[in-house]
């Protein structure tokens, strides 16, 4: 027989925790107050007091809430169930050992204010982080400041910015950032947050950036820089990298990379040596740390030399075997958030790099792009494929095909569920119809593979011969497909005691 | 490597099977100059028990860990229930995710949901989001959208307010065109002050206010609205000290019309300053101008309840520049370690944590400014913060306690303040037992004790 | 399902419509226009006393994935908007020519109108688009 991931299975119904709640339940004990009270009157008067005695907030047990959170998680997919194939998303294995580091008391508990003789093993952490993360990129300033991959776009934007002001005097007129058809949508509300006009340059026929358009938008003068995902969001690794960096740079522009597909590159190439000026990377995708549902994220900035003094403050630096916090960096863009970016990120990222060693982290990318180019390679028959260049660590399919019976991407997404896995990334990029971008990662093993493209192929024989089963799908899920357009007209945002 | 299922031999095959020889052919499409010929330095692969043996020798070097402190400023020690861990851990939430697919994310978006729910609860606001990074980047983004509510470009923002938070609003705005003009405080009650006619015109956008302020002081928020309102201004109120609200009155009974807080009070840990949460709330009828992801009430075709991510019309990945925000990945875990830990306190606990740090904070205030050469020098009332004005230089009296008596004293204020170099920011929690009060004051007294002789026999 | 092009009406390549009455023209946008953009979620509309030329923006429509901007067919004041989308902007599906109008506007150069496409040339662009 042969085993298919998924069957259907009985799941538990569960209010909101606010319709739990009964009033006199508790799920806490404090210790006694040791202190002598005062008269709360005395010390806050009653008119900066709250009189609400907070109604509506939820009365439970201890063992209400667990159940209730414990009900609440069953009904979520996971990494840990399986592959989790979201392109640009990078959904790989969470370690365990790092979640252990992350809770050593002398991290958790150590106060972002502490002076720096007592923070000495989180200075060193962040500073081997920086390290390896220059090594890794080839690009040797380093910030982890910045908290997930927008931010950190925000913050080497913001640097570019500043690099040019610093260069060209502040009337530079340098105003244009340009940005791929294909790129993230952070993309150009990270430039715009810096105060850029955003031009697009297209994509060719072969999935690549046109090379001609992008000449002749830097030759109006007014070009900062380039945006550039790289591999891009259709998989392909920018061959011309060397070229497109050479135009921006005749034009006077810097490049920024958008780091969030490196899970393609590390160990095998670096943006430092194909020219970038400045990345980002996603600890959250590349280097293992978790998703967590939306977050925590970080987004580290890595740059050359040349725009180094550009990057946010305090700046983590070592003085022999002492670390310390540098705060003198004249021309630094600034604090982005308040103390030094997701610390809690930083040791999961730095242990995870620990763990596999320059060895490991190659054969990680190697593995990732292996996945994926097998997955392209069995679907072809079944799938249309835009572009026909070998893919990098993802893949991007189409609907084509199967639109001819009515079946579109969001249908085969839904049927997929059906079938166990977690649907790929869906009309993204946005200059693919009807785009399923397929991202395996390297912790998928060839038998879960082997599953995901009999899948894949089941679903589009069912396009076929029976669409309505595919188009009315998930078939196997707690809910059915929920009426997002309602839920945007008249939308209700939060419980309250009569809804 | 363990954490990649397939063996070497496996991965042959697979080559194999896709009609390739070698590795090196996957990366054929990156040009040859550009690919790595040397392996990365970066240290050996090391085993599971030598990483952590390293970690632990990390941690251990950061002494001020596991002792007594009374820092706050933005970060605060709070208990945190157990069960909040055991509740984060599970995969099921910690390596799902964004919930794009609502049929498979119901648990991230109802819990999502309910964080919502509880952050309007306690704010006394009308809507909020998912959301932000933590309080320093939710107010900045809140400064943004209030530019894009009033159409003016003038924020007024008290030097109060966490020095931190106003230079990273200093740094998202700076190429908005937005002008940030400061109010200052007044020195005796440690209150902002506006002179209304000089400071807020028809051309602000926005007061920008914190209470509990930076110095513990609690701010009169209530007629600090009212300025604003009266020039047709927005007020933010940002929060640091988000267990305040169990005890104070909600900034939206006040009039405030976007409340901002750093949520990392609720069960999270201090972690040298990150992973924390943003809270954002405001009114129902700015809703579209808000940054980050919302979670909604939907229908499936039975009818049954569902959540879903809603309003996506304002974010980027459809609004592109523009957006209201560039934010995606935001901090769910954080914010569902904070919904568990506002559940699991509940109604009850919230009230009494927040009523255990206003009295251990009046204490350990009343026993300071006992102290012969110190001094309370604001006169407002506070919550669990305050600050006191030491006889002595307040960083290098800071490190005496630190390296004599193993005590973290609370923050010395010239770190942000050169002008006070004798004020320590203290902060007391739940958590601080009366010894440890005790030691504190024991502490200063006695290493100020000669400093204090001197300048009396001097007088 | 083919899209309903009224005969008495004028309209733009960014598909919207204008019912001119006097010196005054009713706005919306076409019902090719609303089936392309799918279930309409939020309509934001301009405060009367605006003005506009013609090929601005005076508004935009969202669905749950999508926003699109309005542009104004002719140029003009808005003298009235449709307050009734704010609660319900499915009209714009349901009715796009009847009680999904936006705004009316008083026309600043009636021979504007001149420069729209008609019924029939509308019906021939938009199959040439589909094409």
């Amino acid at each position: 027989m042969k085993l298919t991931k998924a069957t259907p299975h009985i799941t538990q119904n569960e209010d909101l925790i606010f319709e739990r709640s009964r009033r006199g339940r508790i799920g806490y004990r404090l210790p006694e107050l040791d202190v002598e009270e005062a008269p709360l009157d005395a010390l806050i008067p009653r008119e900066l007091r709250r009189d609400d005695d907070l109604e509506g907030v939820p009365e439970v047990s201890e063992v209400d809430v667990v159940r209730h959170f414990t009900r609440l998680s069953t009904w979520n997919y996971a990494v840990d169930h399986g592959m989790y194939p979201l392109g640009s998303c990078t959904m790989k294995y969470n370690p365990r050992l790092n979640e252990r580091i992350a809770r050593l008391a002398g991290f958790a508990d150590l106060h972002p204010l502490t002076p720096e003789e007592d923070a000495q093993g989180a200075l060193q952490v962040i500073y081997e982080l920086q390290e390896h993360l220059a090594e890794i990129t080839g690009l040797p300033g380093v910030s982890l400041q910045p908290a997930a991959g927008a931010h950190g776009e925000m913050t080497g934007i913001m640097m570019i910015r500043a690099f040019l002001d610093a260069r060209d005097g502040k009337r530079h007129g340098r105003s244009v950032m340009i940005i791929p058809d294909s790129a993230h949508g952070t993309n150009p509300a990270s430039a715009h947050l810096s105060g850029f006009k955003v031009k697009t340059v297209k994509t060719t026929p072969e999935g690549l950036t046109d090379l001609d358009q992008l000449r002749e938008l830097c030759a109006t003068g007014d070009v900062a820089g380039l945006m550039l995902t790289n591999p891009n969001t259709l998989g392909l690794f920018e061959k011309e990298i060397r070229e497109i960096c050479r135009i921006v740079h005749d034009a006077g522009g810097l490049v920024y990379m958008d780091g969030a597909n490196m899970n393609a590159l590390v160990g095998w190439a670096r943006p430092g040596d194909m020219g970038v000026d400045v990345i980002h990377l996603n600890l959250h995708k590349t280097f293992s740390t978790p998703h967590g549902g939306g977050g925590p994220g970080s987004g580290p900035c890595c740059c050359t030399k040349e725009l180094e003094p550009f990057l946010p403050v305090p700046r983590v630096v070592r003085d022999g075997d002492r670390f310390r916090l540098d705060y003198d960096r004249p021309h630094s863009i600034g604090r982005v958030k308040a103390f030094y970016g997701n610390f809690g990120m930083a040791l999961r990222a730095l242990a995870y790099i620990l763990t596999h060693g320059p060895d490991g982290l190659r054969e990680a990318t190697e593995t990732a792009v292996l996945n994926a180019r097998y997955l392209a390679h069995h679907l072809a028959s079944d799938y249309e494929r835009p572009y026909d260049a070998p893919p990098m660590h993802e893949v991007v399919f189409t609907d084509k095909r199967q639109a001819r019976k009515g079946v579109h991407t969001l249908d085969i997404a839904k049927r997929l569920i059906d079938y166990g896995f977690h649907p790929p990334t869906i009309y993204f990029p946005l200059i693919v119809q009807g785009a399923m971008l397929i991202e395996p990662t390297e912790s998928v093993g060839r038998e879960e593979l082997d599953q995901f493209i009999e899948a894949m192929r089941s679903i589009a024989r069912e396009a076929e011969e029976d669409p309505e089963l595919v188009r009315s799908a998930p078939h196997t899920t707690r809910i059915s497909r929920l009426d997002e357009a309602s839920a945007a007209r008249r939308p209700i945002l939060r419980w309250r005691p009569e809804n | 490597m363990r954490y990649i299922p397939n063996s070497p031999e496996e991965r042959a095959e697979m080559l194999r099977a896709i009609g390739l020889e070698s590795a090196e052919q996957l990366f054929a499409s990156i040009p040859e100059e550009l690919l790595l010929r040397a392996p990365l330095r970066t240290p050996a692969a090391m085993s599971e028990p030598e990483v952590l043996a390293k970690f632990e020798g990390l941690a251990a070097r950061n002494r001020a860990a596991g002792r007594p402190s009374f820092l706050g400023a933005g970060a605060y020690r709070h208990y945190a229930p157990t069960i909040i861990d055991h509740l984060i851990s599970r995969a099921e939430f910690f390596t799902a995710y964004t919930p794009y697919q609502p049929e498979i994310s119901q648990g991230t978006l109802q819990a999502i949901f309910e964080f919502q729910t509880l952050v309007c609860q306690l704010t006394g606001m009308e809507v909020a989001n998912a959301s932000m990074y933590d309080g320093s980047t939710a107010l900045a983004e809140a400064v943004l959208m209030a530019e894009r509510i009033t159409g003016r470009s003038r924020v007024v923002i008290s030097t109060a307010i966490h020095p931190e938070y106003f230079d990273v609003v200093h740094t998202y705005v700076q190429h908005a065109g937005i002008e940030l003009a400061r109010v200052g405080y007044d020195e005796q009650t440690g209150q902002t002050v506006i002179d209304r006619e000089k400071a807020l015109d028809e051309r602000t956008a926005a007061l920008v206010i914190q209470s509990p302020n930076f110095f513990g002081c609690l701010e009169d928020v209530q007629r600090m609205a009212a300025s604003a309102h009266e020039v047709g201004a927005l007020l933010i109120v940002v929060i640091t000290e988000a267990l305040s609200l169990g005890l104070l009155r909600p900034p939206g009974q006040c009039g405030a019309d976007i409340v901002v807080a750093e949520g990392q009070s609720f069960g999270i840990p201090l972690s040298f300053g990150g992973p924390y949460v943003g809270l954002f709330a405001t009114r129902e009828r700015f809703v579209r101008q808000m940054p980050g992801r919302l979670v909604g009430v939907a229908s499936d075709k039975e009818g049954r309840r569902g959540f879903v991510l809603t309003l996506a019309a304002r974010e980027q990945h459809i609004r592109r520049e523009k957006a209201t925000s560039n934010i995606c990945t935001n901090e769910g875990l954080v914010a569902l370690a904070a919904t568990i830990y506002m559940t699991t306190l509940g109604r009850r606990g919230l009230q009494e944590v927040a009523y255990q740090c206003a009295q251990k904070a009046a204490y350990a205030a009343r026993r300071l400014a006992s102290l012969e050469g110190f001094a309370l020098p604001h006169s407002a009332p506070r919550f669990n913060e305050f600050v006191v004005r030491a006889p002595v230089r307040a960083d290098e009296l800071l490190e005496q306690l630190a390296a004599e008596r193993k005590i973290t004293g609370g923050l010395a204020l010239s770190r942000y303040f050169p002008d006070r170099p004798n004020d320590i920011l203290v902060c007391v929690t739940e958590v601080n037992t009366r010894s440890e009060i005790d030691a504190l004051v024991a502490g200063l007294k006695e290493l100020t004790a000669s400093s204090v002789a001197t300048s009396l026999s001097g007088e | 399902m083919a899209a309903y092009v009224p005969e008495d009406l004028h309209y733009s390549k960014d598909h919207e419509w204008i019912r001119v009455e006097g010196d005054t023209g009713i706005i919306g946008i076409t019902d090719h226009a609303q089936q392309s953009l799918g279930d309409i979620v939020y309509v934001e509309l301009p405060r009367v006393g605006d003005t506009f030329a013609a090929h601005d923006a005076f508004g935009s429509v969202e669905s749950v994935k999508a926003v699109s901007e309005v542009y104004a067919p002719v140029s003009g004041e808005v003298i009235e908007v449709n307050e009734s989308l704010q609660d319900e902007p499915e009209k714009v599906n349901a009715d796009p020519y009847g009680e999904g109008w936006m705004i009316r506007i008083r026309l600043s150069d009636p021979s504007e109108i001149d420069s729209l496409l008609t019924a029939a040339e509308y019906e021939d662009y938009i199959r040439q688009e589909i094409e």
